[in-house]
């Protein structure tokens, strides 16, 4: 049981959503990372989603993939970013999940990964370049260090493949909302809400929706249907500009995030 | 025509030639390493391809356009004054330089065009760094009046001219990229970027070897073209098979075209050429197979330029058609197997082959081409002129004109 899986099990209980902002780790820097996410804590996040950045990231839209840049720039490393998050895992009492590209992983040696990751306090990792196929090795891996393996499903996932991929997610199930990259949408796709509750009668995971979800409609809309909702391009991007203020960056993300917490709560 | 030396060691041959499986895994290499959003298209392409390979009429067109359109078979060209110069074995060149576009890598387009239309999607993307890639895509798109989208790394656009303006001349839509190194690497992250929101109607015209199952396979079957003519020509014009082989590689295609169908002789020596750039430091070359370790990258399990982290490092190499950071994984597979030697040239060495070629034969030569040449000409000279030593001679030289004159400080 990780905390992923604890707190999931609290919301359900209560009738709760999850809301799961998505920060890149080192973006401008890691100190910053932080400080960014004991906010978001603060604020009421249930939950968060640290970006590792990496340097050729497929599934991403400009905002995260310059956000990525930004921190590579800055030299950021993954031992560095596990050194931060340790640090700050006194303060912090919301599950974090990684988001890293298993180029990342298996560099660093998937069992080290995983060890490394869970002594700073990371519960669990999405990997979105490896495919249910591909996963089989990691995924074992994976539940004997107790650590949660995040699988995603998409709108281009058949229906037999998705409920596939629910068994062998664990953590939550990531529903894609749109065929695509990354990054802000104004309108999300037709059938969305049916094609979340399709799979949600099918299987006992929780599911958390992301891709595009950057406004409080978007979280009007989907929440009844899932068990919490991810925005990613939407915060990064209120957080780019850092470098100047780093006190309007975090008040700017904050007042983003209070919005959808509100939607979320009514 | 004479039959072909029987092979001492048939199964373990075999062993070698009979990859991938069905996960796409040359050995431990190769897989699919992509978002769950590309599956079902890489499924179908899988399942059409494996369709189409069998289907008589699919081959009868291919081979028909490959013939009239492409002009193939490409000649086997004895370089008879070249090798008295080196007073080696005796040079042959395999002509892909001939073929329309002027490189090797039409056979793949034409092929992977078709298997557009059966699938019946209505767009094509592609990727290119030297720009043979893009316009060979452009040319099979506007064959069959698909429309077509060509990413190309801002630094490349300005290093290959002549091939962006021959794409848009042939109605596709060059789309420089700015991010990166803004090279190949960087034009095959925005094609998939594209394909991850287009894929249900698109079709991605991956340029080589490389990328997730089932690119790897299909690209190099469309490539043996070129191994297969070779094999033929080899004992038609000297009546036995070479004794080496020689190939640039960038992602590995023209290389693993020609390599493929003599995998399974083993008196065939095989050398590949990586770019070698400025020299052995890391950033000065763009030699996966000679200086890399295996990692992931743009889809599959492959040598690759990385760091300790396993971010992808920048390479160089002057030539744009070799500059990137990964390479297709059957070479892995062969690397490791020992099936095939790969080795660098640096950019000094590939400049004096275009110019040692140009004066003795009178052929310009791409500069990718150029790397195999210069290796070619040194293992050339090590053998006896009663050997055979075939070069795939991947593309002509016209597009790199102005970089050369550039590159030399000469006016264009
Ligand atoms: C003439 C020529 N040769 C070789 C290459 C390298 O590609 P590959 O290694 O896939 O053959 C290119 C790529 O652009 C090329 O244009």
């Amino acid at each position: 049981m990780t905390a992923i899986d604890d707190l999931f099990t609290r919301l359900r209980a209560s009738g709760k959503k999850a809301l799961m902002p998505f920060i890149t780790a080192g973006d401008p820097n890691l100190p910053f990372t932080s400080k960014v996410l004991l906010r978001l804590q603060e604020l009421g996040c249930s939950m968060a989603e640290v970006g590792i950045p990496y340097s050729d990231p497929i599934a991403d839209g400009p905002v995260i993939q310059a956000s990525y840049t930004r921190a590579l720039a800055n030299k950021v490393k993954l031992d560095q970013i596990f050194h931060q998050i340790a640090g700050t895992q006194p303060s912090l009492s919301m599950p974090l999940v990684s988001m890293v590209s298993y180029a990342i992983i298996h560099r660093h040696g998937p069992a080290r990964y995983i060890e490394s990751a869970k002594a700073a306090g990371f519960s669990g990792a999405i990997v979105p370049d490896l495919l249910v196929e591909e996963s089989a090795p990691f995924a074992i891996l994976c539940r004997e260090h107790d650590f949660n393996l995040v699988q995603l499903v998409t709108p281009t996932t058949p229906q037999d493949r998705a409920l596939k991929i629910a068994e062998q997610s664990s953590g939550f199930l990531y529903f894609v909302s749109v065929t695509g990259i990354t990054g802000e949408r104004t309108q999300l796709p037709d059938g969305l809400v049916d094609r979340v509750g399709w799979l949600r009668e099918r299987t006992k995971l929780p599911i958390c929706i992301g891709f595009g979800i950057s406004k409080p409609e978007h979280v009007r809309l989907l929440s009844p249907v899932c068990d919490g909702l991810i925005v990613g391009s939407a915060i990064v991007r209120c957080l780019e500009k850092a470098h100047e203020s780093e006190a309007n960056a975090i008040a700017s993300a904050a007042e983003l995030v209070s919005s959808l917490l509100a939607a979320l709560e009514s | 025509m004479s039959t072909v030396t029987p092979n001492a060691n048939a199964a373990s041959e075999e062993a070698v030639r009979q990859v991938p499986d069905a996960q796409g895994r040359f050995g431990q290499f190769g897989g699919r390493y992509v978002p769950e959003t590309l599956t079902k298209a890489l499924e179908e392409l899988t399942h059409e391809y494996a369709k189409a390979k069998q289907d008589p009429d699919f081959q009868a067109e291919l081979n028909e356009l490959l013939h009239r359109f492409v002009g193939r078979p490409s000649p086997l060209y004895h370089a008879a004054r070249l090798s008295k110069q080196l007073g080696g074995a005796q040079i042959w060149l395999k002509r892909e330089d001939l073929n329309h576009t002027g490189a090797h890598k039409i056979n793949n387009t034409l092929g992977q065009a078709l298997l557009t239309l059966r699938m019946k999607k209505t767009r094509v993307i592609a990727e290119t760094g030297a720009g043979q890639h893009g316009v060979a895509s452009a040319t099979a798109c506007a064959h069959f009046g698909l429309p077509c989208v060509v990413y190309m790394g801002a630094e490349d656009v300005r290093r290959q001219k002549p091939n962006v303006f021959s794409m848009r001349l042939m109605g596709a839509e060059v789309r420089p990229v700015e991010s990166g190194s803004r090279t190949l690497r960087d034009a095959v992250n925005e094609a998939m970027r594209d394909w991850m929101s287009s894929v249900e109607h698109t079709h991605y015209i991956i340029g080589s070897v490389i990328g997730p199952h089932p690119f790897p396979m299909m690209v190099r079957d469309f490539q043996s073209v070129i191994g297969r003519e070779c094999r033929e020509q080899c004992l038609s014009s000297f009546g036995k098979l070479p004794d080496t082989i020689v190939a640039c590689v960038g992602g590995g295609s023209n290389a693993a075209g020609m390599f493929f169908p003599f995998v399974e002789d083993r008196s065939v020596r095989m050398v590949g050429v990586e770019a070698g750039g400025r020299g052995a430091a890391p950033g000065d070359h763009a030699s996966p197979l000679t200086y890399g370790s295996p990692g992931v990258l743009h889809g599959s399990y492959s040598y690759v330029m990385q760091d300790e982290d396993g971010q992808t490092s920048d390479v160089h190499s002057m030539s744009a058609g070799l500059d990137y950071p990964g390479v297709g994984p059957e070479h892995s597979y062969w690397k490791d197997a020992s099936r095939v030697e790969y080795t660098s040239c640096r950019d000094d060495e590939a400049l004096g082959a275009f110019d040692f070629l140009a004066r003795n034969e009178g052929i310009l030569t791409a500069l990718e081409t150029c790397h195999a040449v210069a290796k070619a000409t040194e293992i050339a000279k090590t053998m006896s002129p009663d050997q055979h030593l075939v070069i795939c001679l991947s593309g002509r030289g016209d597009k790199d004109a102005a970089e050369l004159a550039r590159l030399r400080g000469q006016e264009w």
